[in-house]
């Protein structure tokens, strides 16, 4: 009996040589007659053991890591085909406390399953939300998605059965999905990971979205930098549409809906659905006024749902389990899980998919172990490059959507970049002005020249010139861009600035930090 | 850089094959890119054309984006990440090392034309920072030891 080896094909694991291992593992094998089968898995998440291998035994799955080429030579001297023990072995997947203290729902497969292998999925609960939504009219799929409070993974947070009541309330005719899989955030890489290791669950979720709204279309708008993930889904979409889960009768409902793929170009600012429907349509990624709202007029000027990959990945669950099992997690306004990343410079970096209301200190300490170059922790950006910089003194902030809006930041897209005391915090807000100002898409002018005004004037900070007067006009600024830019760019911009400004402001005074470059 | 096209039928075989699709400019960039490695000035009247667009909307859908280029690029392209992720874990020393190694600052080629730096903003692999992509495949975890070795598996710069 030959025995099974998971080797993550996820661009994360490859990045640090997993197709290597794979090849030492299939070389090693033929030359020791051991018959291996390989499975190229999805990433479990737990990216500080990539790449992680993982061998079928009978007392389940075991995991190795993180293995390089070299250590597997080794690997099959100790015996792991059968679990031997290795200074690798992390002992049983399923028992490593960082993926045991998670509540898995959107990515409860991911990892776990041949990310393109139909039969895998099924067995693994895939299709059940699609199977029960083909028996429901569109209305009542709403309702469902309603009762269950999702809100935009995307970053806005707003509820994602409000969108598509609205899109279901236009008149029946040409009506599209869209998923937005530009998933720019620094910091953030669950859409690529899911993508990659579970495209079925993104290809059902947008299935039940196009039932519910009579949509026959979806598009996926997906990054150009995640050339992996775009090729992934575009075997699975293949693959589903070979077996009749996509095309004129979808899963035997005599509805039709298909999905095509669609390659940004590199611009941060198609991120926002007004630009990315631009994008579809293939014009520059300019924003564009609101309303109408995309739910009435979208892409190609029809009603169309534009979610992220995390939200419509969430729908299936919701569909198979009902909405009350999915409300039961969560805190306050803030329903479900929201699949963390933590990312930067942490310990154990990865995904942690928890219900809304713990802690950063619990995500950053208890998962992530702490700052991976081991100096202190000075200061952790939550949300991507429009989120703010908190000190450590906030780091028992729950996390949900409305507790990180008080303290004026987001919980955005759910990337947390952990920085040590190294980190200077006017180079961070330069930054992010500097961001700003490369990704604007140019309507708007508090964006398009606000942000080179703010980068000018924060050097003339960091220069010691009228430091007070300036830092007043730096502030200026900032409300005038939070107040009249068009879009969240923009008018979430000042937020990294502000955050670090208010609780920073030592790096403020420091002529000597910018000056000298 | 513009001049003749190479194969004009080429073009035009590309054009026929994506002009259906709804939005179909950036599905045609894409692919002229790819297979000339760059979008040469001259291709733009053909594109327009075939489009019904003006070529001054064909201009601009090129020039909006990052990712297409008007020039050829080196034979190799690195792609460093510059975003926050890996800011918190060096990649500016990294760019500066790549920069008094090289002499090329982002967005410029080695002098022997095999080395093209670019800057990104994020690839997805925060968690294994910092990370660069080098023609089209991403790695994490670097520093500048392991950034020599892969420009010199790949023989970009001597």
């Amino acid at each position: 009996m030959s025995s099974r080896v998971f080797i993550p094909g996820d661009s994360a694991a490859l990045s640090v040589g997993a197709d290597e291992v794979e090849a030492a593992v299939r070389s090693i094998a033929k030359e020791r007659s051991l018959a291996v089968e390989i499975v190229r898995n999805g990433s479990r998440g737990l990216f500080w053991l990539e790449p992680m291998i993982e061998v079928q035994t009978t007392a389940g799955r075991i995991a190795y890591g993180p293995v390089a080429a070299a250590d597997v030579a080794s690997l099959f001297d100790a015996g792991f085909l059968t679990g031997g023990s290795h200074e690798l072995c992390r002992g049983p997947t399923e028992d490593i406390p960082y993926l045991k203290n998670q509540e898995r729902l959107t990515f409860a497969r991911c990892g776990i399953t041949d990310p393109l292998s139909l039969a895998d999925y099924a067995a693994h609960g895939g299709f059940r939300g699609l199977k029960r939504a083909t028996a429901m009219t569109g209305a009542e799929i709403v309702e469902e998605v309603v009762q269950s409070g999702l809100r935009g993974r995307g970053g806005a947070g707003f509820p994602t059965g409000i969108k598509w009541k609205t899109v279901l309330g236009e008149p029946a005719g040409v009506k599209y999905v869209v998923c937005n899989a530009d998933e720019g955030d620094s910091g953030t890489y669950a859409d690529r990971m899911l993508m990659e290791g579970d495209p079925f669950l993104l290809i059902e979720g947008m299935t039940i979205a196009g039932l519910a709204v009579g949509a026959a279309e979806g598009y996926v708008y997906i990054r150009s930098e995640y050339p992996h993930a775009f090729r992934q889904m575009a075997r699975a979409v293949a693959i589903a549409r070979e077996a009749g889960w996509l095309g004129p009768d979808v899963a035997g409902s005599g509805r039709a809906f298909d999905i095509h793929l669609r390659l940004g170009a590199g611009a941060y600012i198609c991120g926002e659905e007004t630009s990315l429907l631009e994008s579809l349509e293939g014009k520059r990624g300019i924003i564009r006024y609101k309303p109408p709202l995309p739910a009435i007029k979208g892409l190609f000027g029809k009603p169309t749902v534009i979610n992220n990959v995390i939200s419509l990945a969430s729908v299936p669950i919701i569909l198979e389990r009902g909405a009350a099992f999915y409300r039961d997690y969560g805190t306050g306004r803030s329903r479900g899980t929201l699949p963390f990343q933590l990312a930067g410079n942490v310990k154990r970096a990865g995904l942690v998919e928890k219900a809304f209301g713990l802690s950063l200190r619990q995500l950053i300490e208890d998962f992530g172990g702490g700052t991976a170059s081991g100096r202190p922790l000075r200061t952790v950006q939550v949300g991507g490059p429009l989120g703010a910089y908190f000190p450590a003194t906030l780091l028992d902030l729950p996390l949900d959507y409305e507790a990180f809006a008080a303290e004026k930041g987001m919980l955005g897209h759910g990337g947390v970049v952990v920085f040590d005391e190294r980190v200077d915090l006017a180079r961070q807000a330069r930054f992010a002005m500097e961001f700003c100002a490369i990704e604007s898409c140019g309507k708007c002018t508090p964006c398009r020249i606000g942000s080179t005004r703010g980068a000018e004037v924060i050097d003339r900070i960091a220069a010691g010139k009228d430091r007070v007067a300036n830092i007043a006009l730096l502030e200026d600024l900032c409300t005038l861009m939070m107040d009249a830019s068009l879009c969240a760019l923009g008018g979430l911009t000042p937020l990294p600035v502000l955050s670090a400004l208010k609780h920073f402001p030592e790096d403020f005074d420091r002529p000597q930090a910018l000056a000298a470059e | 850089m513009s001049g003749p096209i190479a194969d004009q039928s080429e073009l035009q075989r590309i054009i026929e094959d994506l002009r259906h699709l709804p939005g179909a400019l950036l599905p045609i960039l894409h692919a002229v890119q790819e297979r000339f490695g760059f979008i040469e000035d001259a291709a733009v009247p053909v594109i327009a054309e075939a489009l019904n667009l003006s070529r001054a909307e064909v201009h601009g859908v090129i020039t909006f984006y990052h990712d297409f280029r008007r020039a050829p690029a080196g034979s190799h392209v690195l792609k460093l990440c510059r975003a926050e992720a890996c800011q918190s874990m060096g990649c500016e020393e990294l760019a500066e090392t790549l920069r008094r190694r090289h002499g090329i600052a982002f967005g410029e080629t080695s002098p022997d034309g095999t080395l093209t730096l670019e800057a990104v903003y994020c690839l997805g692999n925060c968690a294994l920072a910092p990370a660069a992509m080098l023609d089209g495949r991403v790695h994490g975890r670097l520093d500048a030891a392991k950034v020599a070795t892969l420009l010199k598996l790949v023989g970009a710069v001597a």
